[in-house]
């Protein structure tokens, strides 16, 4: 028998388990996007046109990489979630949407990966 | 055995019920320039992998982003990501219990679409006149 009060069993966590953690994370890379994507959406203006060579250059600088680095994780941790959600809403068969909630973090996680991947080749010199 | 009938009793309502509304449109906006938020961002992941990869490949990508079709793709995506970032910020304001007036929200509403649209044309000019 848990020696928990039943409040301290609750708090935190609703029927789903999880709790607001979910809706606590997607308010958090909401607020971390806001200077985030300015500083992407400034980046991808300036290299308008740019050559590979001055796009690498840019990159080379460890504040651009480490900015752009914070972008897609924020921007992407922020998109999992409201997937998520979408997938939850409209996705009702058990198997679909399992699939469908698993291919939503797979894809994430390669997009994410590969970005981070693009980012440090840059960075680190070619 | 008798026929069972459904009871009439009255459902819950759903999206055809409700007369449509700006406020609810915005709603849906807010779900849809999301998801297509989550495409731009596929496109620039493909855009940064192309760039680290060799100059063939980033020459092959940066003449699908200028042709008309991937700079049609590019302006659906900055309205989309501009509208979802000014729909967020009006989220943020209801999460700490404010700006439920209604007619602060309506005025809010419209505030996003007029603002998204013109942020959007304005990146664009800007960017077509940055570019070489």
């Amino acid at each position: 028998m848990s020696m928990r009060t039943p409040l301290g069993r609750v708090r935190g966590l609703g029927s789903a388990k999880s709790g607001t953690e979910h809706w606590w994370l997607q308010r958090v890379t909401a607020i971390s996007n806001i200077p985030l994507v300015i500083f992407l959406v400034i980046f991808v203006i300036r290299h308008l046109g740019a050559s590979r060579a001055e796009i690498v250059a840019s990159i080379s600088n460890p504040f651009v990489a480490i900015l752009l680095a914070l972008t897609f994780v924020s921007v992407l941790w922020h998109m999992r979630l409201g997937l998520q959600v979408v997938i939850e809403d409209y996705v009702h068969g058990h198997v679909a949407k399992f699939a469908a909630l698993l291919a939503n973090s797979f894809v994430t996680a390669l997009l994410g990966v590969a970005a981070l991947y693009a980012i440090l080749k840059m960075s680190f010199g070619l | 055995m008798t026929k069972t009938e459904h009871a009439r009793r009255p459902l819950s309502p759903h999206l055809q019920i409700y007369r449509p509304m700006l406020t609810m449109l915005m709603s849906i906006f807010h779900r849809a320039t999301g998801m297509a938020t989550a495409v731009g961002v596929v496109l620039l992941v493909w855009w940064l992998s192309a760039a680290a990869t060799s100059d063939a490949y980033f020459d092959m990508v940066q003449r699908f982003f200028g042709h008309w079709f991937g700079r049609m793709l590019l302006f659906g995506f900055t309205w989309a990501l501009v509208h979802h970032a000014l729909g967020g910020l009006r989220h943020l304001l209801w999460d700490t219990g404010r700006g439920f007036d209604l007619p602060l929200v309506e005025w809010m509403a419209r505030a996003t679409i007029i603002g998204s649209v013109a942020v959007t044309i304005l990146l664009w000019i800007i960017g077509y006149g940055v570019m070489p």
